[in-house]
């Protein structure tokens, strides 16, 4: 059973050295590669008999999958687990794919020395990608193919009366006429180039994908057996603590080493730039240090106001960007029977990991002999690795990331740039270093926001009520990034080291899109997406214009759960009940009038009759003006224009004298193709029906003059135990005939439209500013007509 | 630095620490425990609750010097292998994502439900007032409390 740290990291930890190399030299073995070069071909001309001398360097890590003569299977992958239990699901699909009983996978996930690069492990792409072209089940399927072709051969039958069951091959007529995997390989080494031609298994015939199989790291989990990044230990290891400044932007004057001098615990201070952290014996005598470190700072970056901030971003220089621009939106318009208009705000969010970031680095040698081991629950190891290679001024072969689950991120929150802050103090000290930030540090001085949001919607609807025209423009704020290879100025550490992060450079006229892509969901699921001449969307309004303007960022920003999908689906989701409302149409009637595509109207309908939905117009009819009304609202998109179907319908009860909303009940609709594993996939869905309704009642960061003064739970609240916890309930849609999508965050994208539309429903009142707090939601019902 | 006796998951250890030290960094680091975790430093989370002679305690404001009777942390109730009945209906129930929470639900839940057999699940969710959980597992961790309530009324 798996104890969330591979058995890769776990030998590296005690020092044992497990290389790639060792497993390869000691039998034989089938291994599925991207290319003959990064295997054992070669070799195997070079040496007559027996396994070749080592010649898969550490950093030849472009192998899957490797069977081995004793019957054993590892699976390399480049895909991670922050406990969704993407973990288990590709234990389950190798497993399917190869035909081999569960408990012998074993699996080695995200290890820059030791797996394939899969990039970052986000964007709800595990489930597309390793089920897509080119990556893990392709591997599988070609190592199969294989292992039936050599039965074949060695059984004296054709490939096709073979099958394959619990990693042996069996004459379909004859069950004694058979042979295991490891005998077909033996003793041999067999090498095979990933074969994207190769035929995976038919979805439909699925035995091990499809079921709930439990996730493996509960257990450990549950009962504190679990490995976090957080428990890694090294020999002779000592505790780093970041000291930031603390105003915005502030930049180091002096720094006082005396001033922490006599205390206990082998103190020392780092100061590298703008970068000062201490490190001492263990974590409490580091915390000390970092409280009595005298740093003076410069007064720091002046703020914008918040108060003001939403009209203000309008008139800031901005880069603009059309995602798609027909030319006709205006005279549409303007011959349109009636028009609607609205404005939507989302603040500034944080991922708010519930334990801090922390990271564990052994940095060793100098110069260009520099050698770094990184512990991190990053999403993105491989850019983190080449990044680091910056910072440490190595090169990035020098440097191994091995990634260990940490806290949930859901996205980029302070994983990378405390990997970065563990390596600078483990090379200034020159021993193994492990930091974990304070709440405050974590919360003003390590994330990445979810950037905040002004949306102006505008359509035209003809004397029938049919949208005949959208119009999208909204400001919002860009800081940095994921980290990559150029830029580890993206997050707060680097930029702390000195490297910028890249500007946000003004455009005179928008720049024009070369084809639709809406991985944002900037465009509504309404319109046609139409792009020099070919159309990409799920709608039927033709004239759609939709123009993002992007803002230099006062704060770094960077992917959170539903990255800027989550702003602009709750603009969207909001503006077409405003008009459905409007013109007195029942708002599933209404966006079904305006939809092409099949399996977003099949979610939309999954979550209606779910919930048991009314068909009528909102809002709900005899609703009092004052007291405790219900209501209800519904919100759909397609994640990323074509990653994941969601659909939610949420209900409410508002109590109009204190402007107190009550989700009760969130059913979830959700299509993301063929289902893995039905309870991880309600789990997810769960999940993220919960945290968007945090995100829509609760959270926004909220800063001062100079400094950020959301810096713990108090000043930063969410939703807690003991609040009223709504009932969740999930309609399932299986497809196991289209293509694997991702589940992640389609139904986190649409929580606060559902919501705001339940709250018009019941009070005939349209919040359009998030979080829907009682003061908000009183002002909204102040000013209802 | 001073020695300090605890009694921990079963059996008396000494340890030199600091007693002005909260006691999780004791747990963490002298102890080498994983149970008890630090979320906030605040007393504003739990996850890094811990029972004292069966009450809940957030271990990360708790001076070291103040702790006392028998501490129990998530790891003292049971094992992979032999899991507690309240850490077997989070197996069963599926309660968990990253899991980083997972301390506070289970001990305020096993500390509440031990005094309370067959607590409603109102109840409980009372008794788990303020814990915070950033995946936002709480439906299954209160079925899983459930569950767990009505095995220890049986
Ligand atoms: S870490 Fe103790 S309550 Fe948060
Ligand atoms: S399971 Fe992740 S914080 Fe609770």
């Amino acid at each position: 059973m798996s104890t969330g740290m591979t058995p890769d990291a776990i030998t590296a930890l005690s020092g044992e050295g497990y290389s790639r190399r060792n497993f390869f030299r000691s039998a034989g073995a089938l291994i599925v590669s991207f290319s003959i070069a990064g295997s054992m071909e070669q070799a195997s001309g070079q040496t007559a008999s027996g396994f070749p001398t080592p010649t898969i360097p550490n950093n030849q890590v472009d192998s899957w999958i490797a069977i081995g003569g004793d019957d054993s299977v590892t699976a390399y992958a480049g895909k991670c687990d922050f406990g969704q239990g993407f973990r288990t699901v590709q234990h389950q699909l190798v497993a399917e794919e190869l035909g081999v009983p569960l408990e012998r996978v074993k699996m080695i996930i995200c290890d820059t020395a030791m797996c394939p690069d899969q990039g970052v492990s986000s964007g709800s792409q595990g489930h597309p990608t390793q089920f897509g072209t080119g990556a893990l089940r392709a591997a599988l399927a070609t190592a199969r193919e294989a292992l039936v072709r050599l039965a074949s051969e060695q059984l004296g039958l054709p490939v096709d009366q073979l099958m394959v069951e619990n990693g042996i091959v069996y004459s379909r007529a004859d069950r004694t006429n058979n042979v295991s995997y490891g005998k077909l390989i033996g003793g041999k080494k067999i090498n095979l180039t990933l074969n994207t031609r190769a035929v995976p298994k038919n979805p439909a015939t699925y035995t091990v994908l499809g079921k709930s199989v439990p996730r493996y790291d509960v257990p450990p989990k549950a009962t504190g057996e679990f490995e976090y990044v957080h428990n890694v230990r090294l020999p002779a290891m000592i505790h780093g603590k970041v000291v930031r400044p603390p105003a915005v932007g502030a930049k180091v004057v002096s720094v006082d080493e005396s001033s922490v001098r006599t205390l206990p615990g082998n103190v020392k201070v780092i100061v590298r730039r703008d970068f000062v952290a201490v490190a001492a014996d263990t974590q409490w005598e580091a915390m000390q240090a970092a409280e009595k470190l005298v740093v003076r700072w410069t007064a720091g970056d002046r703020l914008p106001d918040q108060q003001t901030l939403y009209a203000n971003m309008r008139r800031m220089p901005s880069r603009d960007a059309y995602t798609v621009v027909a030319d006709d939106v205006d005279e549409k318009l303007k011959a349109a029977a009636q028009t609607f208009k609205a404005t939507y705000f989302h603040p500034f969010q944080m991922h708010g990991s519930l334990g801090t970031s922390c990271a564990v680095a052994d940095v060793k040698g100098t110069g260009a002999n520099t050698t770094a081991t990184v512990w991190s629950a990053s999403q993105g190891i491989y850019p983190q690795r080449d990044s680091l290679a910056l910072i440490l001024g190595t090169a990035k072969e020098n440097i191994r990331c091995i990634f260990v689950e940490g806290s949930g991120c859901y996205g980029l929150n302070g994983a990378d740039t405390v990997a970065y802050d563990a390596a600078v103090i483990s090379q200034a000290t020159g021993r193994a270093v492990r930091v974990q930030y304070s709440r405050k540090d974590e919360m003003t001085a390590a994330e990445s926001f979810g950037p905040a949001y002004v949306i102006d919607l505008t359509a035209g609807v003809d004397a029938g009520g049919q949208m005949t025209a959208w119009n999208y423009e909204s400001w919002t704020f860009n800081k940095g990034n994921r980290p990559n290879a150029t830029t580890p100025g993206n997050i707060y550490s680097g930029g702390l080291l000195g490297f910028a992060a890249p500007a946000v450079n003004p455009t005179m006229t928008p720049t024009r899109p070369a084809a639709f892509n809406n991985n944002g969901n900037v465009a509504s699921a309404y319109g046609t997406g139409c792009v020099g001449g070919s159309c990409g969307s799920t709608g039927n309004v033709q004239s759609e214009r939709v123009l993002t303007r992007t803002i230099a960022s006062p704060f770094y920003t960077g992917p959170l759960r539903s990255p800027n999908r989550l702003q602009n689906t709750f603009a969207n989701e909001s503006f077409i009940d405003e008009i459905a409302a409007a013109l007195k149409v029942d708002p599933v009637v209404y966006r079904l009038r305006h939809l092409v595509d099949s399996r977003l109207i099949d979610v939309l309908n999954g979550a209606a009759r779910g919930a048991k939905w009314d068909t009528r117009p909102s809002p709900k009819p005899g609703n009092a003006k004052t007291g405790v009304v219900t209501g209800r609202g519904i919100a759909i998109v397609l994640y990323e224009g074509n990653n994941g179907y969601g659909g939610l319908v949420a209900e409410v009860s508002v109590d109009q004298g204190s402007g107190k909303v009550t989700v009760t009940k969130l059913v979830c609709s959700n299509d993301s193709g063929p289902i893995s594993n039905p309870d991880g996939l309600r789990a997810q869905l769960e999940g993220g029906a919960l945290q968007g309704m945090s995100r829509a009642m609760y959270e926004e960061v909220k800063w001062d003059a100079t400094s950020l003064t959301s810096v713990d739970w108090r000043r930063f609240p969410v939703f807690k135990f003991g609040d009223p916890l709504p009932v969740v309930e999930s309609v399932l849609i299986d497809r196991p005939d289209q293509p694997h999508m991702g589940a992640g965050e389609t139904i986190i994208t649409v929580v606060a439209a559902a919501i705001a539309n339940a709250i018009f429903d019941a009070t005939g009142a349209r919040i359009r500013e998030v979080p829907f707090t009682p003061e908000r939601v009183l002002a909204t019902l102040a000013a209802r007509a | 630095m001073a020695e300090v006796v605890l009694n921990v998951n079963g059996g008396d250890n000494a340890v030199e620490v600091d007693p002005d030290s909260p006691l999780l960094y004791v747990l963490m680091d002298a102890y080498g425990l994983k149970g008890p975790k630090f979320g906030c430093g605040l007393a504003q989370c739990g996850a890094c609750t811990v029972l004292m002679d069966g009450e809940p305690y957030r271990s990360c404001t708790l001076p070291v010097s103040e702790a006392k009777g028998k501490i129990v942390t998530l790891e003292g109730l049971g094992t992979m292998e032999n899991p507690h009945p309240i850490q077997k209906a989070f197996i069963d129930e599926q309660a968990l994502q990253c899991g980083f929470c997972i301390s506070g639900p289970v001990l305020y839940g096993k500390a509440f439900i031990d005094k309370n057999p067959g607590a409603s699940e109102a109840q409980i969710q009372e008794a788990l007032g303020g814990l915070l959980c950033r995946c936002y597992a709480h439906p299954r961790m209160l079925k899983a409390l459930v569950r767990y309530a009505k095995e220890v009324k049986a």
